[in-house]
């Protein structure tokens, strides 16, 4: 059995990711959005770090490592000057208002309460407890993505949803290293790509509002 | 049985001694942050006597609502601090009632507030009535749910069993009491006029809420409704001081020694929660009226999520 105050650690910081997905959808300015996506990168590599040192899992410490380099510092930095360069540093265009995301939110953290602990009955404390606040930091990032129009906020709840899934799978006693590496090289690469992408959505529609899109292709708005 | 409603007379008596104090302390720190010299610490003390002697001018409009709401103001304040373990647990009226009647007395005290604003008719009474429940309608479900999170934790709605359990052996670290601290904060803040939400010492009409209310008030009803504002301040101060800190609170029947160990402790609480307010509020800029609703409805989600992260967490 592992000591109580681990346990209550690994809850802190588990717990801490979900509050800072909900101060995710809380930013009203890009600037503070990526900043607290840092914030999000280093609580999840604080996290798996401590779950390596709980676990006695080495590897886990290199995960922690990498989501801590990429996803903390590189990324925050790249986007950083792309909102610079695009011009969108100030703005920030939800599709319902703040306050109704919060209540979605809130639901959605809820549900995968309830859902998680039900059908988790049977694993130990820590496996159930970061299930069910990786469904939590997952389904936000979802609810992220379809609550803002920014195509670079929907790329920062894409990449919220990876931090979840990270939780999830070293909750559940670690995944395979060469599992890890890839996923955070294809999510740079994603970033290269969406980042390349939302120049060549600028230059066309002068704008990286995605309905644009939706108009484009002959859809209601 | 008699030693408890001693202890109950002495915690009223402390609550309302020291609450002028906090709020000159507070005073003189802010002034002293910002260079000046500030008002003596005292000061709170002269002015409630200088009001208490002046005569009361009523407005012709003022109906009995206005006359009687700084008296029930007051009581309804001074009883729910008299339910908060300050420097002893084990108070007599702590059978009675529990955090939600806390809530609830605040609660009724800033409805007869908020009539009272209305009854004399002027715009300011009504702008300040209006925002005031709106900052209200959302602060007081937040503080339920840091309510419904601590007794959730503590297995009690009462003050003094919340206070002894978290000084207990078997709490642990928890993100529930984190998130519940913050929110209580934020509640704290928005319900005493503070800062970012209101500025107490300002009368400019733009921003005033609290104030806009009791514009109207002269003389002793306007010393009341001061001194309850002074004790609502030192009672938040205490419930967060005995839920968040409660180190040094005396057990009931400990002896006096240990009553007075309790009163040395709560002054070293009230002095630090003091400075940090004072230190927040000097660093801090106020915010547009039509932002507070976004600042309190961050308070009520950190509730919401402390009552539900409390259910993951290890069940003891």
């Amino acid at each position: 059995m592992i000591d109580p105050l681990a346990l209550d650690i690994a809850h802190l910081f588990a717990g801490g990711l979900v509050l800072v997905s909900v101060m995710l959808l809380y930013q009203d300015r890009m600037t503070g959005l990526i900043n607290t996506f840092a914030l999000h990168a280093l609580v999840v590599s604080l996290s798996v770090a401590w779950q390596a040192f709980i676990q006695h899992a080495p590897h886990l410490y290199i995960t922690a490592a990498i989501a801590l380099v990429i996803k903390a510092v590189v990324i925050p930095f790249a986007l950083h000057r792309m909102v610079v360069r695009l011009g969108i540093h100030r703005t920030i265009e939800p599709v319902v208002s703040i306050g109704l995301t919060m209540l979605a939110a809130i639901g959605l953290i809820a549900l995968s309460i309830m859902v998680m602990l039900p059908i988790t009955a049977q694993a130990g404390t820590l496996a159930r407890e970061d299930l069910s606040f990786a469904l939590s930091v997952i389904l936000l990032g979802l609810l992220m993505m379809i609550s803002r129009r920014n195509a670079v906020s929907q790329v920062i709840g894409f990449m919220s949803i990876e931090n979840g899934l990270i939780l999830a799978a070293t909750g559940a006693k670690g995944m395979p290293l060469v599992v890890e590496i890839s996923v955070a090289f294809s999510i740079l690469v994603a970033l290269i790509v969406i980042g390349i992408f939302l120049f060549r959505i600028r230059e066309r529609f002068e704008t990286v509002d995605i309905h644009l899109l939706h108009e484009h292709r002959g859809e209601q708005p | 049985m008699i030693l408890d409603a001693l202890v109950q007379l002495c915690q009223m008596m402390v609550v309302l001694a020291f609450a002028p104090l906090l709020a000159g302390y507070v005073r003189k720190v802010k002034a002293l942050l910002v260079g000046r010299q500030g008002p003596p610490i005292l000061q709170p003390y002269r002015d409630l006597l200088r009001l208490l002697r002046k005569e009361v001018v009523l407005a012709h409009s003022a109906s009995w609502v206005f006359r009687a709401t700084p008296y029930l103001v007051f009581a309804a304040t001074w009883v729910g601090a008299a339910l908060v373990p300050t420097f002893a647990t084990g108070l007599l009226f702590s059978y009675a009632a529990d955090m939600i009647a806390i809530v609830a007395l605040l609660g009724s005290a800033r409805f007869m507030l908020a009539l009272a604003g209305l009854d004399v008719g002027t715009s300011f009474g009504g702008i300040g009535s209006s925002r005031e429940m709106m900052i209200a309608s959302l602060a007081e479900p937040a503080m339920l749910m840091v309510v419904f999170t601590l007794s959730l934790l503590a297995g009690s709605t009462q003050l003094s069993s919340i206070a002894a359990y978290l000084q207990g052996p078997d709490v642990g670290l928890r993100v529930s009491l984190a998130l519940a601290l913050v929110a209580l904060v934020m509640v704290a803040i928005a319900e005493n006029a503070r800062i970012p939400v209101d500025n107490p010492a300002t009368h400019l009409e733009l921003t005033m809420v609290h104030e806009a209310m009791i514009l109207e008030y002269s003389g002793r009803h306007l010393a009341l409704i001061e001194a309850a504002s002074f004790v609502k301040l030192l009672l938040y101060v205490s419930v967060i001081g005995c839920v968040f800190a409660p180190w040094g609170i005396a057990a009931a029947g400990e002896g006096f020694a240990a009553y007075l160990t309790g009163l040395a402790f709560y002054l070293a609480k009230l002095a630090v929660a003091g400075l940090l307010l004072a230190v927040f509020e000097t660093s801090i800029a106020k915010m547009r009226v039509f932002r507070v609703s976004d600042f309190l409805g961050a308070a009520l989600m950190l509730g919401v999520l402390a009552t539900l992260l409390r259910f993951v967490s290890r069940l003891t």
